[in-house]
């Protein structure tokens, strides 16, 4: 009796032992030395992970900001211009301030204005049917319904409106990480400047046919008219491809080509209601509260 | 046209006309003839037996899909079907309906539902049911009503011991194989199917029959029965060859007890069995072995249960290691 | 026992409904849409204008590189735009639109163009020929012909396979054409073995097209080193890969092509065009397609001007009927769906079948009950199940060491899963991924 309790202890004493010794011997000959710093980063990033800086998470964004002399052109989207100076500071580096920006939906085709011409069976994710086809309407450039932006999305700043089959971002939780400008097979996601009081003004489209093409296949669709070139008084509109862009960057929010635009597919977010001169801009504005959701 | 726009879609453009719910059926038919066989042995209680034990399966799986996970229900799918009638085959006629119950909570909400549902389960629902009655409750799991005996009244049940618990008992008590066979029914009487045992367990010929019928149908393929067997009936041949007075005969392996039903309807589930032929022979080897080890040398007269869900386990690892040998692989371009 | 390749296949109900048909002439079109990319690899460089008269046969659209090919006019009119017509996704593609003049004398002469028996071309000249008549794999592959028979150094040929298989089901274009233009066959096939120096072919037919089977019989009576062989009905057995396989016992390496065993395969639709090319000088501009399809009025096999609208054909063979699904672009195993019958018939459009509603829908996919099907039918030895998987939670590297770049495409997986899974349609993305992923060289 004495003789096996006394055999069990020493044999678990002496793996125990040996455990210990392979384990010792183990971490010091395959010992990783670890820069303190990067884990000091590490804790003043916004530990959310989401890839948006282009690093695989935030320790391996630490990592490089760590290791590399010049950080001006890292940037963490999701904490903003308020983390980056924590973080020069703790690295007594120099880091560039930048325009905090927001997601948008390039595009208004709803089901209403961009009619169904024929029926996708299959996976119902973007990047499969974007393969297949050119999608369910007859625009191929338009958004295609099935919501890879919304799973990318680690945020919750997205949801599918189910009255217009679009996404939706929710601009107040948007951390402008840019998953979803990735994951959109089309493009149709832009980051935009967070002007002041989140005031956007941009063109809600990507289609490039000839204006009656894009006409016919959805009618909020950009028809490459040039009108808004024409009232713009700074130059930031450009027409390429039948297609009009507003580069945020000379934009100032003025508003003269909203109401010029034939299609309405200009959309101006979180303006105050117009005044009662222009009654066609105003129901657009109204339309532009209800479809932005969030912004209100 | 204009109605009903046109559908897009990847090919293929045409399907097989097999659907998971045809194999689900086509598995409910091939049972049909041994149930049959377990009525006309055992009479009523066969038949209320395999009656709980499926209700038990659908109503689990419908209460617990529509309220606990809130998933589609599935019940029609069939799969809960089958996992009660396996259930039902694996347990002696006239145990206590609640315990066919709890058997049943087991199967669909503990092997199965938890796993994720069908498709997903690593162990075979029935058969870790079984596995759980028979170790919870030892008794009543193995109190084996007489065949043809008692097959009116569940009152007065005649019990009597299975072939495979004759022989591990006479062995234990230090009896020969000539004396333990003397007691035990002939071969003919258990391929046939009149002797005690699980309700399923009873006629070889017709599990026979239906394992016919499903590789016939291609539900299954005869690589996993046709090896368990085959291993059964060589490794208890070699131990019957070395000492024919220690061990029974490999005829008696294969028709007693539930390897028949187990190779062809248990370990043939195509959740959790392997995906590719190589696989299936390795896992089969693998039941046959463990099945014998137990019946041999366990404390249970019977193995094939725990065989199974042990060779479930290893399921993963052996798709992992026997693929199919990938086209072009075989060689470097043979030159001329 | 016929010969076949050994792992995997399905057989699908054939639905040969036009295998009785004799090949018509489709009506001229009044416009033809000329799609510049009508070919694997880089498209072809528009070089006429608008306004422009064209002849048949005259070149439109200039080889762009090598793995390229030339594109000609396939009526004689005058170009009316320059402009973008869907591809068979649904993709606007640059396309050339010629207005056919119904008088010009050149639409009109479909004459019977003699057979010519004799080879006088010099081999180098048979291969220049082929690659400037814009011919390209007609079975559906579309790859450039003359790409597949240029030998680079240290390669080798001893066997010349003429894919006569048409494993798709519902299509009868090419078995056709072995009925009707055997000989011509025949001839094509010789002036390729002239041309790579090749001392023997053999014609791979399924044998449920016998009465071809005893055509090409005839024809090659005491001709030693052209055989015809019959081969079991199994798809996807028209896969190079599994027809070489089936035919020489040769398995083509992984990742290589049949060149690296010796072998070089072409389909037979595709000899026919090398023999109009070589020995009548006359470049690719009509092809055979197939239209089909249970509830169509008048199934029919037409030869087809290249850029005819899918519409016009529908129409010949008794229009649209009532109650379709679906249209589809080749067969059903691996055909596109098409979005709008405005879609033109290129060089690789073996067929259109129209599908009707009882069929055309999918079935609702439910969990994977892992039966192992997919891995039984994979003609490549892959398990598709599982590289469903991978896609799907974008384990891309993974998927590229199961081998997910080698699947063909076939769709026997999809068509056999019980559950009905969408298996093809996530492998044919995570290869799309895969591919990016680790950019290997394409070998030409």
């Amino acid at each position: 009796m004495t003789d096996s309790i006394l055999n069990s202890v020493l044999l678990l004493a002496g793996l125990g032992t040996l455990a210990a010794l392979i384990l010792y011997l183990v971490s010091k000959r395959f010992y990783v030395f670890d820069d303190p710093m990067i884990g000091r980063v590490e804790e003043l990033l916004p530990a959310a992970n989401c890839a948006g800086c282009g690093s695989p998470g935030c320790r391996a964004f630490a990592e490089k900001l760590v290791k590399s002399e010049d950080i001006s052109d890292l940037f963490c989207p999701v904490g903003g211009n308020e983390v980056m100076k924590l973080v020069a500071e703790a690295l007594g580096k120099e880091v560039v301030e930048k325009d905090p920006t927001v997601a948008v939906v390039r595009c208004q085709g709803s089901c209403e204005v961009r009619p169904k011409t024929t029926v996708y069976q299959g996976p119902r994710t973007c990047a499969i049917s974007a393969l297949i086809y050119s999608g369910e309407t007859d625009c191929q450039y338009g958004c295609l319904g099935d919501g890879d932006c919304v799973a990318a999305c680690k945020f919750d700043a997205m949801y599918m409106d189910e009255a217009t089959g679009l996404p939706v971002v929710i601009t107040d939780k948007c951390t402008s990480c840019g998953m979803c400008v990735e994951a959109c097979p089309r493009d149709i996601i832009e980051m935009r400047p967070k002007k002041k009081r989140d005031l956007k003004i941009y063109v809600g489209c990507l289609n490039e046919e000839k204006g009656g093409i894009a006409k016919r296949a959805c009618s909020v669709a950009c028809i490459g008219c040039s009108k808004c070139l024409d009232v713009c008084p700074k130059e930031a509109i450009v027409i390429e491809n039948n297609l009009a862009y507003i580069d945020p960057a000379y934009c100032t929010l003025c508003r003269k080509c909203v109401p010029v635009c034939p299609t309405h597919s200009i959309i101006e977010t979180n303006f105050p209601p117009r005044k009662e001169k222009n009654p066609v801009a105003d129901t657009l504005a109204g339309d532009q509260g209800v479809k932005s959701g969030s912004d209100a | 046209m204009s109605d009903a726009p046109i559908i897009v879609s990847a090919s293929p453009h045409v399907h097989s006309d097999r659907t998971s719910r045809k194999l689900m059926y086509d598995v409910v038919i091939a049972l049909v003839p041994a149930f049959l066989v377990s009525v006309y042995v055992f009479g009523i209680p066969a038949l209320i037996t395999t009656v709980t034990a499926v209700a038990a399966c659908l109503i689990f799986e419908y209460l617990i899909q529509k309220y606990l996970m809130k998933v589609p229900v599935t019940i029609a799918d069939g799969s809960a079907l089958i996992t009660g009638i396996l259930l039902a085959f694996n347990l002696p006629a006239g145990i206590p309906l609640w315990m066919i119950a709890v058997g049943g909570l087991v199967a669909i909400g503990i092997a199965k539902l938890s796993f994720g549902g069908l498709g997903y389960n690593v162990f075979n629902p029935a058969m870790a049911g079984r596995v759980f009655l028979l170790v919870s409750f030892p008794v009543q799991m193995t109190l084996w009503p007489t065949a043809l005996e008692n097959n009116t009244s569940l009152v007065d049940a005649i019990t009597g011991a299975t072939p495979l618990g004759m022989i591990k008992e006479g062995v234990q008590y230090g009896q020969s194989m000539s004396e333990i066979s003397a007691s035990l029914p002939s071969a003919l009487e258990m391929f046939l199917g009149v002797t005690g045992g699980s309700l399923g367990e009873m006629s070889a010929l017709a599990l026979l029959l239906g394992g016919a019928y499903l590789i016939i149908r291609r539900v299954i393929s005869w690589h996993i029965p046709v090896t368990v067997l085959a291993t059964i009936a060589v490794m208890t041949a070699i131990f019957w060859w070395l000492d024919p007075e220690h061990y029974a005969n490999p005829l008696i392996h294969i028709l007693s007890g539930g390897a028949i039903l187990g190779a062809f309807y248990m370990a043939t589930d195509l959740v959790t069995s392997p995906v590719t032929k190589k696989g299936m022979v390795v896992f089969a080897v693998g039941i046959g072995a463990l099945t014998v080890v137990i019946r041999l040398f366990g404390a249970y007269p019977e193995g094939i249960s725990f065989a199974i869900l042990i060779m479930n386990a290893f399921v993963p690892l052996i798709n992992t290691y026997f693929k199919p040998r990938r086209f072009g692989s075989r060689i470097k371009a043979k030159m001329l | 026992m016929l010969r076949t390749f050994p792992k995997g296949g399905i057989h699908p109900p054939e639905n040969k409904l036009t295998s009785g048909r004799p090949i018509r002439r489709l009506p001229l079109p009044k416009e033809v849409y000329v799609p510049v990319s009508q070919h694997i690899g880089i498209p072809a460089e528009i070089v006429v204008d608008r306004k422009d008269k064209v002849q048949r046969g005259q070149v439109i659209a200039k080889s762009g590189g090598f793995v390229s090919s030339n594109i000609h006019a396939p009526v004689s009119g005058t170009v009316t735009k320059l402009d973008k017509i869907i591809d068979t996704r649904g993709y606007k593609k640059q396309c050339i639109v010629i207005r056919t003049d119904p008088r010009d004398p050149s639409n009109l002469e479909e004459a019977n163009y003699p057979l010519i028996d004799e080879i006088t071309t010099e081999p180098s000249e048979i291969l220049e020929r082929i690659s400037q008549s814009g011919i390209v794999g007609l079975g559906g592959a579309t790859f450039p012909s003359h790409v597949k028979l240029h030998l680079r150094e240290g390669q080798h040929l001893d066997c010349l396979i003429i894919n006569g298989v048409e494993c798709e089901p519902y299509l009868t274009a090419d078995h056709r054409l072995m009925l009707e233009k055997g000989p011509e066959i025949l001839v094509g096939i010789r002036i390729l073995m002239h041309a790579l120096g090749v001392p023997r072919a053999i014609i791979g037919i399924e044998n449920n097209k016998r009465d071809a089977i005893a055509i090409f019989g005839e024809l090659t009576r005491g001709n030693p080193d052209i055989r015809v062989a019959a081969l079991q009905v199994k798809y996807p057995q028209g896969g190079e890969k599994q027809l070489v396989r089936a035919l020489l016992n040769r398995e083509v390496p992984k990742n290589g092509l049949p060149l690296d065993v010796g072998v070089v395969v072409h389909n037979v639709g595709t000899i026919f065009a090398i023999y109009q090319a070589v020995q009548h000088n006359r470049p690719l501009t009509e092809r055979v397609v197939t239209v089909t399809g249970k509830r169509l009025a008048n199934p029919s096999n037409f030869w087809v001007r290249i850029g005819t609208p899918v519409a016009d054909l529908i129409a010949a063979a008794g229009g649209l009927p009532e109650g379709t699904r679906k249209i589809v672009s080749g067969g059903p195993m691996m055909g596109k769906a098409l979005k709008s019958t405005d879609v033109p018939v290129t060089k690789g459009t073996s067929g259109i079948l129209i599908i009707p509603e009882d069929e055309a829908s999918r079935g609702e996919p439910a969990a994977c009950i892992r039966c192992g099907e997919c891995v039984s039918v994979c003609p490549m030895g892959l398990e598709p199940h599982l590289l469903m998987n991978l896609t799907e939670k974008s384990m891309f590297k993974r998927a590229a060491a199961e081998d997910i770049l080698t699947c063909i495409e076939c769709g026997s997986c999809s068509y056999v899963c019980p559950s009905h899974r969408p298996l093809l349609d996530y492998i044919r993305f995570g290869k799309s991924i895969t591919k990016q992923l680790e950019p290997k060289n394409p070998a030409p």
